[in-house]
């Protein structure tokens, strides 16, 4: 039986880096998910996601609660999408980010669904948000990569690849 | 190839139960998913699932949430609590035979870090006020997860409230 649900490509960090890249990503899956897990070089700082290196067709509506009020907002005609869009993360405390990308070997618009937890033990953010990707080229490449600074040692990224049949 | 997404352990209740544990979770997955659909005794809407990880009661569990109740959005918080809180489930005065849907997902729970938990979910009920729920958690032991103990907060759970862990490897 073909695997359903299929690790595609894992990268885990011996060294401080500022960018990780999934490229060559087959067609052959029916949706993507990407699982981050890991700490950047400076809490104030973005985490950037696109696709196929563009830059243009970005647009994501989020919703956010700090622990003590629930918020809302809507990047549109943007460069990439930014899962922990409020600053989200930590120098020290693991933040998991998880994507998925649907259909995204399909001729339509792409669609995502983005996922930050973040607790520090007394602050943090909780984010959900929904994503957008005005292109209709198959992904054949992600890339992860913080806006300014680098991702710490030890931040692992998996690309998984899930098939509907 | 082997199994990426595989089910370690289920537990469907026949009778009530206080609590349902799962142990001797082997250390060789990469990720642990929890899918639940349960329901307490409570004489409420809402009660809560208590998470507790390797049976550590200790004041290491925090967390943000972010819950919505049909005209309201609002966000919690918590820390230094004894367990993870904040996991909602249907109490015993929804719609009879109405479970809640939760996930919670543990990345690198077999790692040497502490651990982190998403959570999402959503009460059920054709009624009254019910959640749709985030949290983003974060347990403060560096030890790999061997076990995990879910405990209804007020009430026990009902009999037909289901339990399903499943790990997942990377490579």
């Amino acid at each position: 039986m073909p695997a359903t649900y299929e690790p595609i490509a894992t990268t885990t960090l011996g060294s401080a880096t500022k960018s990780i890249t999934f490229s060559s990503i087959a067609s052959s899956w029916t949706d993507l998910r990407i699982v981050l897990v890991g700490t950047i070089q400076t809490a104030a700082d973005y985490i950037e996601i696109t696709f196929n290196g563009s830059t243009t067709g970005y647009s994501w509506t989020r919703m956010s609660g700090d622990g003590s009020a629930a918020a809302s907002g809507r990047i549109t005609s943007n460069t990439k999408w930014v899962p922990n869009f409020p600053l989200a993360g930590s120098t020290t405390v693991p933040m998991l980010i998880t994507t998925d990308i649907f259909s995204y070997a399909g001729s339509t618009f792409k669609t995502g669904l983005m996922e930050t937890s973040a607790d520090l033990n007394g602050s943090g953010l909780v984010i959900r948000g929904v994503g957008l990707w005005q292109n209709t080229a198959a992904i054949t490449s992600v890339k992860l990569e913080v806006q300014t600074y680098n991702f710490n040692t030890g931040t692992t990224a998996t690309l998984y690849g899930i098939k509907n049949a | 190839m082997p199994s990426t997404y595989t089910l370690i352990s289920s537990n469907v209740l026949t009778g009530s139960a206080a609590s349902v544990t799962f142990s001797a979770i082997p250390s060789t997955y990469t990720d642990l998913v929890l899918r639940i659909s349960a329901r307490t005794a409570r004489a409420a809407v809402v009660d809560r699932i208590q998470v507790n990880v390797n049976s550590l009661t200790t004041a290491i569990y925090s967390m943000r949430g972010l819950l919505g109740d049909g005209s309201t959005a609002s966000s919690n918080s918590d820390s230094a609590q004894t367990f993870a809180n904040f996991v909602y489930t249907n109490g015993n005065t929804t719609t009879s035979n109405t479970f809640s849907t939760t996930e919670l997902y543990l990345p690198n729970y077999a790692g040497s870090t502490n651990k982190v938990m998403s959570v999402v979910g959503a009460t059920e009920d054709n009624a009254t006020a019910n959640y749709e729920y985030a949290g983003a958690h974060l347990i403060g032991t560096t030890s790999a997860i061997s076990s995990i103990t879910l405990t209804g907060l007020v009430s026990s759970f009902v009999s037909g409230s289901s339990f399903y862990l499943y790990g997942i490897k990377n490579s």
